[in-house]
């Protein structure tokens, strides 16, 4: 099969992305900050931003394609949690096992608890925020269980683990790399192949989907278990970048994430949205709290920021939805 | 009429009760009267957030904002009183700062038409952002005494807490308007179609927007009971008390979707939550080991009821093919 010539291409104007507005966005606050401390701008600013992006741009692919069929996973920051928690222990305890057996661990614990929110979702018929929200605090609280108050520390782990956050493939980092294989990947996929434009479809209208012979399950369990693996995977990436894990990693992430998606462009009633637009998100909300510490403005500032952001980017979303039926209804006048 | 017996809010009501004795046989100290004044205590922020939140997921809507508009009015009257306003005017201002943090959800969602779980989601980080911003990591502590002892006091030194009172004249004002008023069953209306309610004549932007409000305004009387309770005001007090009231509402046998649910059903489902968690903590059992069981409960209120109702219904459809037969 050949995915994109063999049908019509979609389209794809620059200017009439939603993504367009982030990209200015980020690109005045960027000059604005660099304006006030030139240093925004050197390398090892830039690599840190690019750092801290990775892993949340990895979580919010998952949770765009969970946001793209309407549904939603609140579970990402205890599952980030309960896998660093997890590899960090397998890596303390067999210190000679391969990065890519860590990163295998990460998915498989992941796409595991993905599949358990995906298949009460769907089978249990329970809606995705309950689900989500529920196995928020189970994911959470077996990894306190399981640690029982014991952190693993730094010196724990072996060198070329705690290496691979440092380490670079011609001058690109590998979390960086890896954030964005991921996003383009998914990107790329979402947008040229059938699965993709089945997962948009069910999205814009779950009983059309349903009645248009979309194998509406499988998809669905397919974006959570993705959304799960992804949010294992930046657990890994967190266990490698920061070293201390205890049972607390990640909590309070699944705001952020999706803060970045919804902020990327992605409609919350599904159906609309692109993947590297959530990628554009989580770039944008990090740029904001690194720029934060450079402005010196009070840090606290930086969840109220968030906040405001999730609340004007869902009501600009409803602002051109309105204006989209408007003008589909005057163009159908026309006919 | 048996099936009007079987309903989930009256089997989560009886499971409450005996949850209650078997408690207080089983584990050490859990009958005690000094046991009992904690358990309503704990079981206060829960059990008035739950009222206007059990109207509010009647109607088909959710409300995620309220434990960051608690954190939110806490922080506020910590730096009130570090600014030297009296108690007795803080007190009524953050109940009004909740009803404006209401003000602004209604808005969004009943203005703008936003849907409510994305714009929620987004003023829980709002409102808690800013009460971080407010009062920062810091603390305020030193409240009168003569407010903070009536909050953790009992009723003449005995078992029965003060605060038991406004818990039960707040119930019976939500239970009344709920079950015995119009502008209650219109909330039913709404929550099973909100469009044919709006052309049976309620106003449903209106009554929703409303909620937000209420539901805002005993937030921030709880951010006061909670800051007097601990006699500490913090911004990150409260933190995640909505999955703890999202569950024992639905718990109590109120619908995700709406149109369903009664108010001694949540109460017996904040009752149930609370009972086991206190039991659980009696064991030593670890608080976020809790979780565990406050997350799983939350998922099976729901999913249960769906499991039988499937069930029920194959059972039904089988016994129509067989009388068909």
């Amino acid at each position: 099969m050949t995915p994109a010539a063999a049908r019509p291409p979609i389209k794809f104007d620059i200017l009439k992305t939603r993504e367009l507005g982030i990209v200015l966005a980020l690109a005045a606050l960027v000059l604005y900050t660099t304006i006030n401390n030139p240093r925004f701008l050197s390398g090892q600013s830039v690599r840190d931003n690019l750092l801290n992006t990775a892993i949340l741009a990895v979580m919010a692919t998952g949770q765009a394609v969970v946001v793209i069929t309407r549904n939603i996973d609140l579970s990402v920051g205890s599952v980030l949690g309960i896998s660093a928690f997890a590899v960090a222990t397998v890596m303390s305890d067999h210190p000679g096992l391969p990065m890519i057996i860590a990163i295998l661990v990460g998915l498989a614990v992941g796409a595991a608890a993905g599949l358990l929110n995906g298949v009460l979702v769907r089978y249990g018929k329970v809606p995705a925020l309950v689900v989500t929200l529920g196995t928020l605090y189970m994911y959470r609280g077996i990894t306190y269980s399981w640690a029982g108050g014991s952190q693993v520390n730094a010196d724990e782990l072996p060198a070329h683990f705690l290496n691979f956050a440092n380490d670079n493939l011609l001058g690109v980092p590998w979390l960086v790399l890896i954030a964005l294989l991921v996003v383009g990947a998914t990107t790329w996929v979402m947008r040229n192949y059938r699965v993709g434009r089945e997962l948009y479809a069910m999205g814009s209208s779950p009983p059309a989907a349903e009645l248009a012979g979309i194998k509406v399950a499988r998809n669905l369990l397919g974006a959570f278990v993705l959304s799960g693996a992804l949010a294992g995977l930046a657990g890994v990436l967190f266990a490698a970048r920061f070293g201390t894990v205890d049972a607390s990693a990640g909590t309070g992430y699944e705001l952020n994430v999706v803060a970045a998606v919804v902020v990327g462009g992605v409609a919350v009633f599904g159906g609309s949205g692109t993947v590297w637009g959530a990628g554009l998100g989580a770039l944008l909300l990090t740029v904001i709290s690194s720029a934060l510490a450079v402005l010196d403005i009070n840090q606290f500032w930086q969840q109220a920021i968030v906040g405001a952001l999730i609340v004007l980017a869902i009501g600009a979303d409803r602002l051109v939805a309105v204006r989209i039926a408007r003008s589909l209804r005057k163009r159908d006048a026309h006919v | 009429m048996s099936r009007k017996f079987a309903t989930w809010d009256t089997a989560i009501i009886a499971l409450t009760v005996l949850v209650l004795i078997i408690a207080s046989l089983v584990v050490d100290n859990f009958g005690t009267s000094r046991n009992f004044t904690f358990m309503v205590l704990d079981l206060l922020p829960i059990i008035l957030v739950a009222l206007p939140m059990t109207f509010i997921i009647v109607t088909g809507e959710i409300d995620l904002s309220v434990a960051s508009t608690l954190g939110l009015t806490s922080s506020l009257m910590g730096w009130f009183w570090n600014h030297g306003l009296s108690i007795e005017t803080i007190i009524p201002l953050c109940i009004v700062i909740g009803a404006v943090a209401g003000v602004l959800n209604g808005f969004l969602i009943t203005g703008l038409g936003l849907p409510s779980l994305a714009v929620t989601i987004g003023t829980l980080a709002l409102y808690r952002g800013l009460a971080l911003v407010v009062l920062g990591d810091g603390a305020v502590a030193d409240f009168p005494f003569n407010y903070t002892g009536w909050v953790t006091g009992t009723i003449g030194g005995g078992a029965v807490p003060n605060v038991l009172i406004l818990i039960v004249v707040l119930a019976l004002i939500f239970g009344v308007i709920l079950h015995a008023t119009p502008v209650g069953r219109s909330l039913y209306a709404i929550g099973a179609n909100a469009q044919a309610a709006h052309f049976a004549g309620i106003r449903v932007a209106r009554t929703k927007f409303w909620l937000y409000v209420v539901s805002g305004a005993v937030a921030g009387l709880v951010g006061v009971l909670w800051t007097l309770r601990y006699s500490s005001a913090r911004a990150d007090n409260g933190a995640g008390l909505e999955l703890a009231v999202v569950a024992a509402v639905l718990l109590g046998g109120v619908s995700i979707f709406g149109g369903k649910g009664s108010l001694p059903g949540v109460l017996a489902g904040v009752v149930l939550l609370t009972a086991l968690q206190n039991a659980l903590r009696l064991e030593d059992v670890s608080g976020q080991a809790l979780n565990i069981v406050t997350g799983a409960l939350l998922v099976l209120s729901v999913l249960l009821p769906n499991l039988i109702s499937s069930i029920r219904g194959n059972w039904q459809r089988r016994k129509l093919r067989q009388s068909a037969a």
